[in-house]
């Protein structure tokens, strides 16, 4: 795929929400102090009566924002992660998912690239959480357009969702045509020598290490996991089975995050070895966005070592597996 | 279980009219309440007595009293105020009167907190009882989806509908409702009616014992609200609350109403009376027999 220019996801994230606004008046956006960071700003403008400030009450808005919805209305709630998937974790978990309400959760400075606002804003932990609970949909777009996409298409559908976005510029590489579907995983590039299964920034990732594996007569298979739940099942399972090994890359705890979807799926329908490139098990911290990504192993370098690892354990049968399509 | 016992826990068919009445009508409407109360209890062996009895006769007035606009036998219409229990553990007193409005069958009420019920333990709109808005007992939150709802009547669809909450006391050591308080007076709430139960008992003891958060009047009317202090079990200063709260929304005064409720844990049932013992347990047969003894010699 074609590098398109660099814009952060939260930009996408921005612009579907008036699309959306534009689309359906009964779309209304609630702000949480910080509106310009998690660009709600511009619907803001464009649909004042349709905004309302909540303030610095994460639990109060996401409540609130389950009362709009039922009263018929599709309230958006937007802050950063840390705040609006954990610091409100019951009021996600009881008021909009066991009451499947159609709330919809913007949630930005997620992963290690927010930069130098450090650990405490860095949310690292948040997909571990949304995707245990019933009802929830978890969008993790890997660009501008994609998140833009999925904005609409969460705005569009009936039930609880929650969309992951960044802070800061990250490749382009989708287009208006590229294909998008709620619970689908798209395969990016064809290869059947290892599936590297990753989700939001860390796509382009898996795509450059691809082309490296390639120059070493590798071909790897790049699967974009833009939900993380509802899983695909069908192309994650697919991957195992006609690729042998998996890398799984995402900006995000190595734990019970993209990786132990994958993980989860695989052990039942196709087990396979599978090597996690993600944060390990720490906080993040302050410093340059390009710089952080390196520092907390978070690159092309990493998924391309991995894949390697991967596949060597596949062809050892150090996983006691035998791989199911013979290269 | 012995005949007689089996007997005074039956459920009947009567139920009542939702009309503004003279006061002295309420007490065997909220007794009737009561007595369904300790029948659901007794049979489902678990569940919370005190808040429940305690507040029936609040809950008399507000969904029979022509205070709250509602179709019992239509309870998705559209043009209906709605009622939030905050307090999620106190439902027993919400399903039994809505029970006495004719919402759904009384016999139901001996279904509670069984496999498969309508009657969850704690409310779950996942169960489709008429007249449950939403799933609540995790406390403080009800509280903030009334004020969704509140603004989504007057600042979007801009109607008359009500919207009335009820909280306990203790829950008012959740921070989150206080940053619900600070969103119904900043939006001009009048359409937001917050009842809140005081008995000043919580399942540890006294309020002011395990967590102090008097005084309550008066934190109320700091964070915005117009605020009415009335004796929980005296109808006619119910109705006064009420009456406060109906003529803020119509004069547009645009602050929303808190009615701070005096009452006492388990009352009507003189065992139970201000005891925060009771608070989340159910009578045992024996209990239940006396209660509705006891209750049966009221009007």
């Amino acid at each position: 795929m074609e590098l398109l220019g660099q814009k952060p996801t939260r930009f996408g994230f921005g612009d579907g929400l008036v699309a959306l606004g534009e689309k359906h008046s009964n779309v209304v956006v609630l702000g949480g102090d910080i509106t310009g960071s998690v660009m709600t700003q511009q619907f803001k403008e464009k649909f004042p009566d349709r905004f309302f400030s909540i303030g610095i009450a994460e639990q109060n808005a996401t409540t609130i924002a389950a009362g709009l919805a039922l009263s018929g209305k599709i309230p958006f709630f937007a802050s950063y992660g840390a705040f609006c998937a954990l610091r409100n974790a019951d009021q996600l978990r009881i008021s909009v998912c066991y009451n499947e309400t159609n709330v919809k959760i913007g949630g930005g400075h997620s992963g290690i690239s927010v930069g130098p606002d450090g650990a405490t804003h860095q949310v690292l932990e948040e997909v571990a959480f949304l995707r245990t609970l019933p009802h929830m949909t978890l969008f993790t777009p890997c660009d501008y357009e994609e998140a833009r996409k999925a904005t609409i298409a969460m705005g569009e559908m009936v039930g609880p969702a929650y969309i992951r976005f960044g802070r800061s510029p990250v490749p382009m590489f989708t287009t208006p045509d590229t294909p998008f579907e709620i619970g689908k995983a798209s395969v990016l590039r064809e290869g059947t020598d290892v599936a590297l299964i990753a989700s939001g920034a860390l796509v382009w990732e898996a795509l450059v290490a691809a082309d490296t594996l390639a120059k070493e007569g590798i071909q790897a298979r790049v699967v974009n996991v833009s939900t993380i739940k509802p899983l695909d099942v069908a192309t994650i399972t697919a991957a195992a089975r006609e690729c042998g090994c998996i890398v799984t890359a995402e900006e995000h705890q190595v734990h019970a995050g993209l990786g132990g979807a994958v993980a989860e799926c695989t052990a039942k329908n196709a087990p396979v070895p599978i090597e996690f490139v993600g944060v390990m098990d720490t906080f993040g911290g302050s410093g340059d966005p390009a710089e952080l990504i390196v520092a907390f192993g978070l690159t092309h370098k990493e998924i391309t070592t991995a894949a390697k690892l991967s596949m060597e354990r596949r062809d050892k049968g150090s996983s006691g597996v035998r791989r199911v399509a013979e290269r | 279980m012995d005949v007689s016992v089996k007997k005074s826990i039956e459920f009947n068919t009567t139920t009542f009219e939702n009309v503004r009445r003279e006061s002295s009508e309420y007490l065997p409407i909220a007794n009737e309440i009561r007595r369904d109360i300790i029948r659901a209890l007794v049979r489902a062996g678990s569940g919370h007595s005190g808040g429940p009895l305690g507040s029936s006769d609040i809950f008399a007035v507000l969904y029979l009293g022509g205070v709250m606009r509602y179709h019992p036998h239509d309870y998705l219409w559209a043009g209906r105020d709605r009622f939030v229990l905050s307090a999620g553990h106190m439902c027993p007193v919400q399903y039994s009167t809505m029970a006495n409005a004719g919402m759904f069958p009384k016999e139901e009420l001996g279904t509670l907190r069984k496999f498969g019920t309508r009657l969850q333990g704690h409310p779950g709109r996942d169960m489709h009882l008429p007249g449950i808005e939403t799933s609540s007992g995790s406390l403080g939150q009800g509280i903030s989806i009334a004020v969704g709802m509140a603004m989504a009547d007057k600042l979007l669809d801009k109607n008359d509908h009500r919207v009335f909450t009820l909280t306990g006391d203790g829950e008012l050591q959740e921070g989150s409702v206080w940053e619900a308080a600070m969103s119904a007076s900043n939006f001009n709430l009048d359409n937001f009616c917050w009842i809140i139960d005081n008995n000043d008992c919580q399942i540890d003891g006294r309020i002011r014992d395990v967590m102090n958060v008097y005084p309550i009047a008066e934190k109320c009317a700091a964070f915005g609200f117009d605020v009415i202090e009335v004796d929980g079990h005296d109808f006619a200063d119910i109705q006064r609350g009420f009456d406060h709260f109906i003529k803020n929304q119509e004069s547009n005064s645009g602050k929303p109403t808190a009615i701070v409720a005096k009452t006492f844990m388990g009352h009507g049932v003189s065992f139970m009376n201000d005891m925060f013992e009771w608070h989340g347990k159910p009578p045992t047969e024996a209990q239940a027999v006396a209660a509705l003894e006891e209750l049966s010699l009221m009007p």
